[in-house]
């Protein structure tokens, strides 16, 4: 099968890969780079769990070739904090509201509502329901996630 | 779920494109968004030999104001195109799936797609819009009217390419409105209903999911009389059973709904 | 105790590590592995005439391509029964790659091994098998008529039934006191199907060494899980070891164990000495790991004048689906937690366990649970409104009160055990559940309703669970129990009960879990077992280790061991906080050493201990070390409750249903972190309100699943849940040292009974099937209003 020679920056780094072109984005991250913070959850785009920055705007990984964004950049969960162990505002507020269990879909939701609190900084409760409305979660029940995103938009606003 | 084996084309211009298309016919498919194929492949409900991957073709990246309407270019996400003053596409858009999706999803691939149950079909029906085709050394507009052949099935031939759509401008001091019932939230709804009408008492409606292919009804004839212009909408429509829900309750949705929807477009038309 | 972390919302310590892509799920293993692909049954039911492999076999990076036929003697029996029932008479479990019968969708036929997985999935298309399509049984009713069979030598379908009767005080059985009644009422009642549906699917990763396997599951069970493949493999258990990593959500799907994929995997790994590696993808977690729910129940009631029920007689049909691997334990917990926070006159269940060509059926949290409750709760509903009563003081006049435990129900619970509910106060939880929603001031109007629920929750059930706690010389605490974890924040909790139990403060502690390299001996994390079970385990190892600390810290300190206390981890003489001496010196002094590797350790060694020379440096009935392990397992069962309100709207013409409202009193006993037991209310009503209002398993008359994508199965989004108010009754448990009760499923439990109440009040017509659609609720009006 032909493969081709891609390269994507992600969190910053250009990185090479050799794919063939069915290649989800997705499997490219986790597996040809070793990036197992973004997770498949459906592999149908429904759940989003393997949602990706894609030049700073929330995608489906699973809903992407890999071979089709060659030359893009590409935030994952990785990326989002500071330097080392430093955990970026929407992190924190996640681990302050409890606004993950299992932690298998948060990955997508730390990366939806990254974007979201950057498009708009303040929003209401509707604003954020609809933001994280395409993210599955079957553990908290929304709750402490929507609680979460307030209190990041509170630590973004300090 | 992982995707069959195809042969890949990146074409780096248009011209490169429509070449491309045109020799590979019926072997040939799309891959703009593929916000509704690459499921499709994931599942492996289709398996294409091979994929024109049209996402590096920036000039089709565009959303253009034409006689005061919008043309559409076949790279524009969905979230482009809602913030491009549209009045009914921006309502229209903010049913379409959630927001990431709408990030990767392309206007003019939802048309292609002509999935009976999406709202941008219903949105260019009403409209009276068209989507131009192209293959080298020729281009044509089809109409809304004649683009749309049924479920999943629109009037792009073998080696075309759909460059752009055309959704013309609401008529002057016109109202519309976009309502419809879905199971959960971004759900392709059970049924829908788009409404427009004008200062003058034209009302057209288009209808969602309920009919192999957008229904458009006008109830000028009928209008302000809204409950029997929905009655009229309720009648033309023709919906099926699914495992979401029955045709009659659907049928009633969509009389509710039409209703709802002139009253909605009417109280927002300018006298 | 200084160091006081039981009871407080501390932040998790899994959390760090799950915010920033550090988890390490089951996918996330294993990056050079092999991977794996099944071909599946396209039939609900067929005979496999013959499997054409051949096509596949150009494929490039195929492997290996294995079928029934390739199996050894032990692989190729049947899959175990795992929880056996003297009425599970005709219990019949699958084999691990279908022989020559497939009866249900989704079933496994081939075994593809491939470089990757898309590779594997290409095999999988061109292996060709040829099927004599057989009638599928499919609808519960159809299969217990048994005009079909899905099994040849299971007759009507039947795999089990069983009769519980508790006569009244008098000796009438329930016929009898439901005959002589004043009132009586008989309806039907129907449950569908849904599922766990963890966000993660299953996943089985092996690495074989040439004499040792070790395997990775995402299960809720681990030391089962390698007791199940050391026998099927035939390995000394000592070679296995089985760890459940990070495990992306579970939810009762994931204690059903081995399947198929847990043994051939491994097996798989072993004949091929490389890797190997199965990673469920959605569609076959749809078609081939396990659902719930499904049930019709009969219910018969008679009742007094005030409400007060005299007897009760349910009949239950229960969907197993194609096979019964774990036992019949739903419909036993449908039929004594149907009981609820009620004293019921006399009482009848009866169930048959009935086989469909469909998926088989394993408990989904809940487990049975939210069909009783939902029984029951219909029950009180039915009679308050066939007398006129307040539908809240119905309940309350057949609650057992608070004096009246222990309260025996005179049944068998599900653990074997007597089911005697060992603490509760009903009437202050309606109380405070009545005030948080608003009960008695509800402004009702058309289009909304409000209702109600309750149930009783057993909880922690045996037989045991062990901690083994160390404290090392650097002062750390290391914790392990061997119970696995699913996104329950165990790290925390059980990190919080050994940062109490020792005095240390908590970032001393860390906590494994699941991993049986580091304890052996556990039964898993299902039935709202794992604080209760390995949180008591825990904190009686701890007490070990504290009372063997204060010992030699007493010795060192030339104290009483009563006179001593540990705080921050330093070991000191109450009062006297200058005669102290860190919990690491300690750890040090308890393991008499030869040689030393560090600072810490030369106060240790043979010539610096001032150990008495006429005695061993071992003093008998000591072992060298600080540290401790213990079991806890428990006589019974306890007994958790709750209480549920919700306030619903419905549109008169689209008949969309609306939460406006949803209230929870939650009481499992003493709680150890509030803030985890809230999310875990938090998840469950959600799950609960998917059961409701969305989700369900759709099979068509042959026996396919319908809606087998997230697409078609409405999980609910944040859109659909709404906003949920909790308040906490705290009855400790008399059962164990911690005073805990189990909180992991409680919050899925009465959901379906609460929105049916709301919506039944909103409407005026009886709500009797859940869960139910707005197309539904359309059609029940529109015959309603003919």
């Amino acid at each position: 099968m032909r493969r081709h020679d891609i390269t994507l920056v992600v969190n910053g780094v250009a990185r090479q890969a050799s794919v063939p072109a069915r290649r989800l984005l997705s499997d490219c991250l986790r597996h040809d780079l070793g990036l197992t913070g973004t997770h498949v959850g459906c592999e149908h785009g429904v759940c989003g769990c393997c949602t990706v920055l894609l030049d700073g705007q929330p995608v489906r990984s699973c809903l992407t070739f890999a071979v089709s964004v060659d030359g893009h950049e590409i935030t994952t969960v990785e990326g989002l904090g500071g330097d080392g162990d430093s955990l970026s505002p929407v992190q924190q507020a996640f681990a302050e509201c409890h606004a993950l269990q299992c932690g298998f879909c948060t990955p997508g939701f730390l990366c939806t509502v990254t974007a979201l609190l950057r498009d708009n900084p303040a929003p209401t409760d509707e604003e954020v329901v609809e933001g994280i409305s395409g993210n599955l979660c079957r553990c908290t029940g929304y709750q402490n996630i929507v609680k979460a995103v307030h209190r990041a938009a509170e630590l973004m606003a300090e | 779920m992982k995707p069959p084996p195809f042969e890949y084309h990146a074409p780096r211009d248009l011209d490169e494109a429509l070449d491309t298309l045109a020799r590979l016919a019926e072997r040939g498919k799309v891959l703009a968004g593929g916000q509704s194929l690459i499921p499709m492949l994931n599942m492996r409900l289709t398996a294409p030999e091979h994929l024109v991957d049209v996402n590096r073709l920036a000039e089709l990246d565009t959303v253009e104001t034409e006689d005061g309407g919008l043309r559409v270019g076949a790279l524009a996400r969905h979230s482009r195109v809602g913030r491009a003053g549209h009045p009914l596409l921006r309502q229209a858009l903010k049913l379409v799936a959630h927001p990431v999706i709408r990030n990767r999803g392309t206007v003019v691939g939802s048309l292609v797609h002509a999935d009976p149950a999406a709202e941008l079909p219903a949105v260019l029906a009403l409209l009276g819009g068209s989507v131009r085709l192209a293959r080298p050394g020729r281009t044509r507009d089809v109409p809304a009217a004649e683009f749309f052949l049924g479920p999943l099935e629109s009037a792009v031939e073998p080696g075309e390419l759909a460059v752009s759509a055309f959704f013309p401008a609401l008529p002057p001091g016109a109202g519309c409105a976009f309502l419809e019932v879905a199971r959960r939230h971004g759900d392709f709804a059970l049924a829908g209903v788009c409404a427009l009408v004008t200062p003058e008492g034209h009302a057209r409606a288009a209808c969602v999911g309920v009919g192999p292919v957008p229904i458009v009804v006008d109830v000028s004839e009928r209008a302000p009389d809204w409950a029997a212009a929905a009655r009229a909408v309720r009648e033309a429509a023709e919906p099926d059973d699914d495992i979401h829900a029955t045709a009659e309750y659907r049928g009633h949705l969509v009389g509710v709904l039409a209703e709802r929807a002139f009253r909605e477009a009417a109280a927002s038309a300018k006298a | 105790m200084t160091t006081q972390l039981f009871g407080e919302r501390v932040r998790r310590r899994e959390d760090p590590r799950l915010l920033t892509g550090q988890g390490r799920y089951l996918d996330d293993l294993g990056r050079d592995a092999l991977a794996v692909a099944f071909v599946r049954s396209p039939h609900a039911h067929a005979r496999i005439r013959d499997i054409d492999v051949s096509g596949a076999l150009d494929v490039e990076g195929l492997v290996a391509v294995y079928t029934y036929e390739d199996l050894p003697e032990r692989l190729a029996e049947p899959l175990p029964l795992l929880i056996p029932h003297p009425a599970l008479t005709h219990g019949r479990t699958a084999h691990p790659l279908a022989k020559d019968v497939v009866r249900h969708v989704g079933e496994p036929v081939v075994m593809v091994v491939a470089e990757d997985r898309y590779l594997a999935e290409d095999a999988c298309g061109l292996i060709e098998v040829d099927y004599e399509v057989l009638k599928p049984v499919v609808g519960i009713e159809e299969a217990a008529q048994g005009a079909q069979l899905v099994h040849e030598d299971v007759p009507g379908n039947v795999g089990a039934h069983m009769v519980q009767e508790v006569p009244a005080a008098d000796g009438r059985s329930a016929r009898e006191a439901i005959e002589t009644a004043p009132h009586t009422l008989a309806f039907r009642l129907d449950i569908e199907r849904s599922a766990s549906m963890p966000l993660e699917g299953r996943g089985v990763y092996a690495r074989w060494d040439g004499s040792d396997l070790r395997v990775y599951s995402s299960t809720q069970t681990s030391t089962s899980v390698r007791m199940a493949i050391a026998a099927k493999l035939e390995l000394p258990l000592p070679h296995v070891e089985v760890i459940a990593p990070d495990v992306g959500g579970g939810f009762g799907v994931k204690i059903m164990h081995p399947w198929p994929e847990e043994i051939l995997v491994p097996w798989a790994a072993m004949l091929l000495g490389r890797p190997v590696k199965w990673t469920e993808d959605r569609r076959e977690h749809f078609v081939s790991s396990a659902h719930e729910r499904g049930q019709v129940h009969y219910v018969r009631v008679g009742f007094d004048d005030e409400g007060r029920v005299q007897g009760l007689e349910v009949t239950i049909l229960h969907d197993h689906g194609a096979y019964t691997p774990y036992g019949i334990i739903v419909p036993i917990i449908t039929s004594t937690q149907l009981l609820g926070p009620y004293r019921i006159g006399a009482y009848r269940v009866e169930f048959s366990s009935i086989y469909t060509n469909t998926v088989q059926v394993t408990p989904y949290r809940g487990a049975g649970r939210p069909q009783g409750v939902f029984c029951m709760e219909r029950t009180m509903d039915k009679i308050a409104q066939y007398l006129g009563l307040d539908r809240a003081a119905v309940r309350e006049r057949n609650f057992i009160q608070p004096d009246e435990f222990p309260y025996d129900q005179g049944m068998i619970f599900q653990d074997g055990r007597p089911l005697i509910y060992d603490s509760g106060n009903y009437p202050e939880m309606l109380r405070m559940v009545k005030e948080l929603i608003g009960w008695d001031s509800f402004d009702k109007r058309p289009h909304t309703g409000i209702g109600l629920a309750c149930y009783v929750e057993g909880t922690g059930v045996g037989p045991y669970e062990g901690g083994h706690v160390q404290v090392t010389s650097d002062g750390r605490v290391h914790v392990s129990t061997g119970l696995t974890s699913q996104g329950q924040g165990h790290e925390t909790v059980f990190a919080q009960i050994a940062a109490t139990e020792l005095g240390v403060p908590i970032e001393k502690v860390s906590v494994v879990t699941g991993d049986t390299r580091r304890f052996g001996y556990a039964v898993g994390t299902f039935a709202s077992r794992a604080a209760v079970m390995s949180g008591n385990a825990i904190a009686l190892a701890c007490r070990k280790v504290r009372e063997k600390a204060l010992r030699i810290a007493a010795d060192a300190l030339e104290a009483d061991p009563g006179d001593l206390e540990i705080t921050e981890g330093v070991v000191h003489v109450k009062g006297a906080p200058g005669a102290s001496i860190p919990l690491a010196t300690v750890a040090v002094l308890a393991n008499p050493l030869r040689y030393a590797f560090d600072e810490e350790a030369r106060r240790a060694t043979q010539f610096a201990s001032a150990a008495a020379p006429d005695r061993p440096p071992v003093a008998e009935g000591e072992e060298p070390g600080l540290e401790g392990r213990d079991y806890y397992s428990p006589v019974r069962s306890t007994f958790a409750a709750g209480m549920h309100a919700a306030i619903v709207e419905t549109d008169p013409d689209t008949a969309e249903v609306r939460i406006l409202r949803y209230a929870v009193v939650h009481d499992c006993g003493r709680l150890i972190n509030p803030m985890i037991v809230e999310g875990q209310i938090h998840g469950g009503v959600a799950q609960g309100v998917g059961g409701a209002l969305y989700e369900r398993m759709v099979y068509d008359s042959h026996g396919q699943l319908l809606n087998a994508s997230f697409m078609d199965f409405l999980m609910p989004y944040a859109t659909e849940v709404p906003r949920i108010e909790t308040a906490h009754l705290e009855t400790p448990s008399p059962l164990n040292p911690l005073g805990i009760k189990g909180a992991g499923e409680a919050g899925v439990i009465p959901v379906s009974a609460v929105l049916a109440s709301a919506i039944e009040d909103a409407e005026g017509l009886p709500i009797d099937r859940m869960p139910i659609s707005p197309a539904e609720l359309y059609h029940l009006r529109q015959s309603r209003d003919g």
